[in-house]
């Protein structure tokens, strides 16, 4: 029976058989040991017709509960404007490989060299690859990158005021890359600069890896720590939102020299968790430590402006082992997600999704303190996302949430609980959460 | 294909917008902030309307070439058609609209799809057991291999550091080993261009972790004496490890799980359809034998007694006291949108078309090598499987090298093999031309290759200058890299 | 033809070594030039690294490829060539007149295990 991604007529295959000088399918495999040739029918269900699929897949959605999101913690419910996904859609940029061929690659590539320059913009650094897997993997990257930069200091220290799978992550990727690790305590919710000044005495710090805005959506301040750090020739590495670095402090501002985070807050789909794009950015000294694929501008023979894929001696199909990583694929297509939504967005856009998701979150902030049933844990100014204590039962409270369509109230690892707006969450939801929260004590 | 030159940032003007926002409900803006955090420099970003962004980018589109524009015969990069219906699944709100952290009970849908994504595989690899959270087919190689030190760290041997890999393998894989800490150790292809097993004999000791292979070769080849590598390296203690690049022609034929492979990844977006993205979104999740499903990354989603599907193990949750996982290897639990897609394609493919993948691939790659032979040089001229490698053209007289044939082909309208890769010849022309194409797709294909075999020998010039028609010519690769410029504002300095 | 200096010491890894009393100034050959094509970049050690013999101390890139150095003889970097950092192609031009490193040599006698230029010829034709 003839399936419709399999162009061959049994015509078509009896002539290429005949050219290819075989009988049989059979025969193409008659290097194969016969052991080894899989004779059972497979243990998958039996194909199935679009109108079955999407049925198929009708029916698991339906298996899901719609929630709306009031959570953060790495994954934003942030606007998509339209044209975002329909530009994504064209089949030019969706089903093209790796640019490596140049000549017939200026639309991948260009999209590129725009996602780099958006990238070095918001991070205020001078360069910044063509995209990493996410913003844990970025970091971890990062991690190595600095460990590569600092010659003969072997340590690494993370804030714990990281998210938490960003911390998971990079403790995986040391764990195996065997790299030393160290943390910097948290004070009041923010990284503890004296903490960080004890660390620095061992001499053995290669960099530091803070988040410009942390795990309880604090805004940190890192006055001094460049300072402190650079005294030691240990490097400032901070992790972002980049949505927010076009209103908060940028890293090159802080005296960053690497920058890492996740684009997901740049409209990005929640999608469970994937595909976002991770970016990765650092200063001019740096460059050649930078991991993974860089478009450069140039000129083709006869003088037009060109893009290319440049410093590829430092990747893996070149360097084998002693590449500066093993990546290989990135996120392109998400790449240029980024870089249409900014776009569209300008300074302008992206000034006022943070204007507005921070009015939303203080509102909301403020009218659960009011109801008495939570307390603030930490005075510190934030922007779209903070953390609050309760005295509620969390099983009750997150059974109530979740009857009523939200997802709110995620509880951290200290026993807090996360709350997040965008400028997505209309004053009505905003209402709707608070009631629900107290009618659970008024009933 | 038409040369377009802007730059979006070149379509700017101060004032001029695209997005279409609320007014806000409440007062308050990021001004309040202290202002010691607030952003000092000016944003110099792009300020263009929307039809402004729908026309530069639609522009940019029509320089590129994609599957859905012309044969894309890239060797090791399984370019098969990409079907649409994978899209929109993947675009369903009960999908895209999901916070990675919401409640197990609120994502039974989502966590069904993993267990059944992952059911499959194990079905058509035979591996036990699948993580789908590798970002792509490098980050399962690292996964992969962060799961093989972790088996030998559970067992209290820490001696294990060395990974063998052969000559001809793509340069993740000693890349890969690099990274997850583990020395690598080369072996030898025989003359026939498949692994030496009198080369590797030697080697294989207590300090060897493990061997990856890719079966079939990067030259194509079907590894004959895998049977015996896989008894030696486990013989002395190692694992092995299947690299998933080559697994189309294996679909529904061969299983890797039944050739003695411990480990393996799979690309998604080569032998699953999802598309590349222009180098990504990929997935590349790992499957391991029963022994070593302890050792698969977190999170995981487990199955309880009640057959609820729950998450297991996220980050920031208390750690499980029995958790031998070999990890975290990604924020959330992978590329969702990817996973859903190739799911969408094993659904249509069923349990009777998986059976064509792997021969008609394999068919497609033999009926163009035995087409070309005469006129392109063959080095090993055995059958092949889902791709092959020719070195050069036959003659070597004309000066025409595998670059200039590569250069030429985008002329007449297709996308280029791979060049220069595997190492093992100077000239490597590596061809796969997948099960979606059609014999006339192949056939003008093999039409074109012979005529710049007789422009080589009649015309080599034409040749030599190629590309002519595309939208730039060949590009200063030399400059790009002597003074890189990254960036728009480098661009504008200049 | 790759041309050979006489007077010049010869790894065989493709290094020369112009030794100046204590002092080793070390290049690549002709032969390693022209075999890696146009060079895009000189990756090279900090001024007062240590350097074992046979010890990696850098690499030279061209846009397709990259090779690693080797230091054919122990000792400490005194300079490194900086103007190699903005013209990589002086290599390409003139290999023997432009060192890449100067190291003070902690071991002279090391030099007498390298090739001369009759023999390091004899290697590249080989």
């Amino acid at each position: 029976m003839a399936f419709p991604y399999f162009p061959h007529t049994d015509e078509d295959i009896r002539l290429m058989m005949e050219r290819a000088g075989v009988k049989s399918f059979d025969e193409l495999y008659s290097d194969v040991p016969e052991e080894f040739i899989y004779g059972k029918e497979y243990d998958l269900p039996s194909a199935m017709s679009e109108i079955q699929v999407r049925q198929y897949f009708e029916k698991l959605a339906q298996k899901n509960i719609p929630l709306t999101c009031f959570c953060g913690a790495g994954s934003y419910d942030h606007y998509a404007p339209s044209v975002v996904p329909y530009i994504l859609s064209r089949s030019e940029f969706l089903t093209a490989y790796t640019p490596y061929q140049a000549e017939i690659s200026q639309g991948t590539l260009r999209y590129i060299f725009e996602f780099q320059s958006i990238i070095t913009e918001l991070t205020g650094l001078d360069v910044a690859n063509a995209s990493m897997y996410d913003g844990p993997t970025a970091a971890a990257e990062a991690m190595m990158m600095a460990l590569a930069s600092a010659k003969k200091k072997t340590r690494i220290l993370l804030s714990r005021t990281l998210l938490p799978q960003v911390l998971s992550v990079i403790e995986t990727y040391a764990k195996y890359h065997g790299v030393q690790l160290g943390y910097v305590e948290t004070r009041d919710g923010v990284t503890d600069l004296e903490a960080l000044r004890i660390h620095l005495k061992a001499g053995d710090v290669a960099a530091l890896m803070v988040p410009q805005v942390n795990r309880y959506g604090i805004v940190e301040d890192l006055s001094g720590f460049a300072e402190e750090l650079h005294q030691q020739k240990a490097l400032l590495v901070t992790y972002c939102d980049p949505s927010t670095l076009a209103v908060i402090r940028t890293p090159g501002e802080w005296g960053a020299d690497i920058a890492c985070g996740d684009c997901q807050s740049l409209g990005m789909p929640m999608s469970f968790g994937g595909p976002y794009a991770g970016f990765l950015a650092c200063r001019q000294e740096y460059l050649r430590k930078l991991p993974g694929r860089i478009v450069g501008a140039t000129v083709d023979k006869d003088g037009k402006r060109a893009f290319v894929l440049t410093l590829q001696a430092r990747e893996q199909h070149i360097r084998r082992e002693k590449a500066t990583s093993n990546i290989c694929s990135n996120q392109s297509l998400m790449a240029l997600y980024a870089t249409v939504y900014v776009a569209v967005m300008g300074p302008e856009g992206l000034r006022k999704v943070n204007d507005i998701s921070y009015a939303s979150a203080h509102h909301l902030h403020d009218a659960l303190l009011a109801t008495g049933l939570f307390k603030e844990v930490f005075d510190k100014p934030f922007l779209k996302e903070f953390v609050l204590s309760t005295t509620l039962d969390y099983k009750t409270l997150q059974q109530a949430l979740v009857s009523n369509g939200f997802f709110a109230a995620l509880r951290t690892e200290e026993g807090y609980l996360d709350f997040c707006c965008t400028e997505k969450r209309t004053p009505e939801q905003i209402d709707a959460l608070v009631s629900v929260i107290t009618s659970l004590v008024n009933n | 294909m038409k040369y377009y030159d802007k730059l979006i940032f070149e379509l700017s003007s101060e004032g001029r917008q695209g997005f279409s926002l609320p007014q806000p409900s409440y007062g308050g803006t990021t001004s309040d902030l202290p202002e010691n955090l607030r952003r000092a420099s000016s944003v110099s970003l792009p300020q263009v309307s929307e039809p402004d962004v729908v026309r530069h980018y639609t522009n940019l589109s029509n320089m590129n070439f994609g599957v859905d524009t012309g044969f894309y015969p890239l060797g090791s990069c399984t370019m098969k058609y990409n079907p649409k219906i994978n899209e929109e699944v993947a675009a369903m709100p009960a999908f895209k609209d999901i916070h990675p952290l919401q409640p197990s009970r609120t994502i039974q849908g989502v966590l069904t799809i993993y267990k059944e994504l992952s059911s499959s595989l194990s079905a058509i690899t035979g591996m036990s057991a699948f993580t789908l959270n590798p970002f792509a087919g490098a980050h399962g190689e690292l996964t992969g291999l962060m799961v093989m030190r972790s088996y030998h760290r559970s067992r209290g041997d820490f001696a294990r550091v060395k990974v063998i890999v052969p000559d001809s393998a793509h340069g993740t894989n000693p890349a890969s080993a690099a990274v997850c800490g583990l020395e690598v150790v080369q072996v030898k292809s025989t003359p026939q261009g498949t692994v030496d097993v009198e080369d590797l004999k030697p080697l294989l000791d207590d300090s060897v972790a493990g061997m990856m292979m890719t079966n079939p070769n990067t030259l194509g080849l079907f590894e004959p004496e895998i049977k015996e590598i896989a008894a030696l390296v486990h013989s002395c203690g190692g694992l092995m490890y299947y690299d998933g690049a080559n697994l189309n022609p294996l679909v529904g034929v061969v299983r890797p799980g039944d050739m003695g492979f411990d480990i393996m990844h799979i690309n998604l977006h080569k032998t699953f359809s999802t598309p590349h993205g222009g180098g990504g979104p990929g997935s590349g999740p790992v499957g391991v034998t029963k022994a070593l499903e302890a050792f698969l990354p977190n999170p995981k989603v487990v199955v309880t007694p009640e057959s609820y599907l729950k998450v297991y193990g996220r980050s920031g949750r208390p750690a499980e006291d029995d958790d031998m996982a070999a990890g975290q290897v990604s924020g959330f639990m992978g590329n969702f949108g990817v996973i859903l897609r190739a799911y969408t394609y094993i659904l249509m493919l069923g349990r009777e078309n998986v059976r064509k993948v792997g021969p008609l691939s394999t068919l497609s790659a033999n009926y163009i090598k035995e087409s070309l032979k005469d006129c392109y040089h063959l080095p090993i001229p055995s059958v092949c499987k889902h791709e092959f490698v020719f070195d050069g053209l036959e003659d070597k007289s004309t000066g025409v090298t595998t670059l200039d044939i590569a250069k030429r082909l985008l002329d007449y309208g297709f996308h280029a093999p791979t060049i220069y890769f595997p190492l093992l010849f100077h000239q490597s022309i590596m061809i796969e031309p997948t099960e979606t194409e059609s014999k006339e797709t192949l056939d003008a294909f093999i039409d074109v290759m012979r005529r710049i075999a007789v422009e080589a020998a009649e015309n080599p010039q034409t040749v030599l200058d190629a590309p002519h028609s595309t939208p730039v010519r060949r590009l200063d690769e030399t400059t790009a890299a002597r003074h890189p410029i990254l960036s728009y504002k480098n661009l504008i300095e200049e | 033809m790759a041309k050979v200096i006489e007077g010049l010491l010869y790894s065989e890894s493709h290094e020369w070594v112009k030794v100046e009393g204590e002092y080793a100034f070390i290049g690549i050959s002709d032969f390693a030039q022209h075999s890696m094509g146009a060079l895009s970049y000189v990756d090279m050690p900090d001024v007062d690294d240590e350097l074992e013999q046979g010890e990696e101390f850098g690499a030279v890139e061209s846009v397709k490829a990259a090779s690693d150095l080797y230091s054919p003889v122990s000792g400490t970097v005194v300079e490194v060539n900086e103007a190699l950092e903005d013209a990589p192609e002086l290599l390409n031009e003139d290999a023997y007149s432009n060192w890449i490193i100067k190291v003070k040599m902690s071991d002279p006698s090391q030099t007498e295990g390298l090739m001369d230029a009759a023999s390091y010829e004899q290697m590249c034709e080989e």
